[in-house]
């Protein structure tokens, strides 16, 4: 019995000169972005000290306090799927738009990412500040602000799924006669409908939180009693805030999880 | 058979990608309405473009390709999709909505009847409810209906793919490859349900099929492609074996 010859390796394949190579180029790149941001990592641990101080502060909760926040913890709910429901159904025909697979006309569909790109470039924080100064503080100002956030948001994670989707039934469809609205329809959206419905939940659970940081701007919701608390040194009542918005976001992914595996 | 009226006439029909690529090169043959025709070549020489272009899934170069005696070149919009309604297509992969109930799937082939907003409602009339059982009756699925696709076996797969066809009340079926995923007798099956819709219903079945022993089991008429070219055309009474050998050999050879 012969043994069977072995195809050579180039030299670059035996020293695995490009996993090396992009390894090097990324370390580089990442020691560089720190000597010229000045980021130090010595501060980090010396001012450790500082952080421990703040949890000790914070390791006596005012659960008394639950009582008050419930409320602005509901309207932050609410605002958050107000916000994401508007901005994720805006998202639908603009992802449809930006899927390269579903429109082939490469200006429609440039434009379009373009403008989603200029949306989310849009700080949420700005938005707020521009939104609360329109409508005046309160939660119109903040669902207006988590509705453009997600829609810039959900329209990428979007029209990168239908971009994977198989394009065996549209094509079958479109073999049948059937106009482009009814392949969407049948074909496209039975495909990612549990994709869609996942990452619509991923938005909310980002926005319960995202909604917490608005608050700041007098955008409504739990934000506003965690500056107030912040403010007045009531490290005991963040604490409890934290505790709440961390039950929200636990539900909230429990459903998700359950959901998804029911869609499935 | 032989003498009744074209339903398909190719007439120089050139195909050039736009890559370069030759995919059809100067293709000249009618098909006759309610005969079964097989297409047989190797995989690449443009059996599958032969076939798009018949409900223009696939745009020609030159040439005309004409559907019962109208020149299908220029079709747009509504003109493209009462072609397509009237012709059927069956692919290799089956290209059922997998998610989708065997009775949506079935339903969807009958879309081009409804208006849109129709079609998006899901508001289809009793009688094509009915009409979608009465598809899956005839390819023997009835008991599939509110199954979900993509928990049938390919054969039955296929099957439901049929129905849907069905639902068009095509003139004419196209079947790309049907059995290349299939087993034996699945593919028997299959193959079994194309004759007899052939037979019963008059539509002009054109098959692509690798197995040259399927095509003489199966095919009124033989054609063979090599590299875009027609080069075999016989009624199954004057094919030989050696034939087709030739066929794919001559082409073998060359690779």
């Amino acid at each position: 019995m012969s043994t069977p010859t072995i195809p050579r390796r180039s030299w670059t394949q035996r020293y695995h000169v490009k996993g090396i190579g992009w390894t090097v180029l990324l370390l580089v790149l990442l020691v560089a972005s720190a000597q010229m941001t000045g980021v130090n990592v010595g501060m980090f641990f010396s001012n450790l000290g500082q952080f421990t101080n703040l949890l000790v502060r914070m390791s006596n909760p005012a659960w008394d306090y639950t009582a008050v926040i419930i409320q602005p913890l509901l309207e932050t709910i609410q605002m958050a799927i107000l916000g994401t429901t508007i901005g994720a159904a805006f998202a639908i025909p603009f992802a449809v738009l930006s899927a390269s697979n579903l429109i082939h006309n490469r200006w429609l569909r440039g434009l379009t990412r373009l403008f989603l790109d200029l949306v989310r470039t849009l700080p949420d924080l700005l938005l707020a500040a521009i939104f609360v100064a329109i409508f005046g503080i309160g939660s119109t100002a903040g669902v207006i602000t988590l509705a453009i956030f997600s829609f810039g948001m959900v329209s990428k994670l979007f029209y990168e799924v239908i971009e994977t989707i198989d394009m065996g039934p549209l094509e079958a469809l479109e073999s049948v006669g059937a106009t482009k609205i009814t392949i969407i329809w049948y074909a496209v959206l039975p495909q990612i409908l549990n994709q869609f419905v996942s990452y619509f939940l991923y938005t909310l659970e980002i926005n319960v939180r995202a909604s917490t940081v608005l608050g700041y701007l007098g955008a409504g919701g739990i934000g506003v009693f965690l500056q107030r608390s912040l403010n007045e040194f009531n490290y005991n009542q963040t604490a409890v805030i934290i505790l709440a918005t961390l039950v929200v976001v636990l539900v909230i992914d429990g459903v998700s999880n359950h959901l998804r595996r029911v869609l499935l | 058979m032989e003498q009744a009226t074209p339903i398909i006439s190719f007439k120089g029909v050139n195909k050039v990608y736009n890559n370069g690529t030759v995919g059809l090169k100067d293709i000249s043959f009618d098909i006759p309405r309610g005969q079964f025709l097989v297409v047989v070549g190797l995989s690449g020489a443009g059996k599958s473009t032969l076939l798009r272009t018949i409900n223009r899934m696939h745009e020609i170069t030159s040439g005309e390709i004409t559907v019962e005696d109208e020149a299908i070149g220029d079709y747009k919009g509504k003109a493209l999709r009462l072609l397509r309604r009237k012709i059927g297509m069956i692919f290799q992969g089956f290209n059922l909505i997998n998610r989708s109930s065997v009775e949506k799937n079935v339903l969807s082939g009958r879309v081009s009847y409804y208006a849109t907003w129709k079609t998006i409602l899901g508001l289809f009339s009793k009688a094509d409810k009915e009409k979608a059982v009465h598809a899956l009756e005839r390819v023997n699925l009835v008991e599939k209906l509110y199954t979900r696709a993509d928990e049938l076996s390919g054969g039955q797969q296929q099957r439901v793919a049929i129905a849907r066809t069905l639902m068009q009340d095509p003139k004419i079926i196209l079947a790309d490859e049907p059995v290349a995923s299939l087993d034996p007798l699945t593919t028997k099956t299959v193959m079994d349900t194309l004759k007899r819709l052939n037979q019963e219903d008059g539509i002009t079945v054109i098959v692509n099929l690798h197995s040259v022993a399927l095509a003489r089991e199966y095919a009124d008429r033989i054609i063979g492609l090599r590299a875009g070219q027609l080069v075999y055309d016989q009624p199954i009474a004057k094919v030989t074996v050696d034939d087709l050998d030739q066929i794919y050999q001559a082409e073998g050879e060359k690779a």
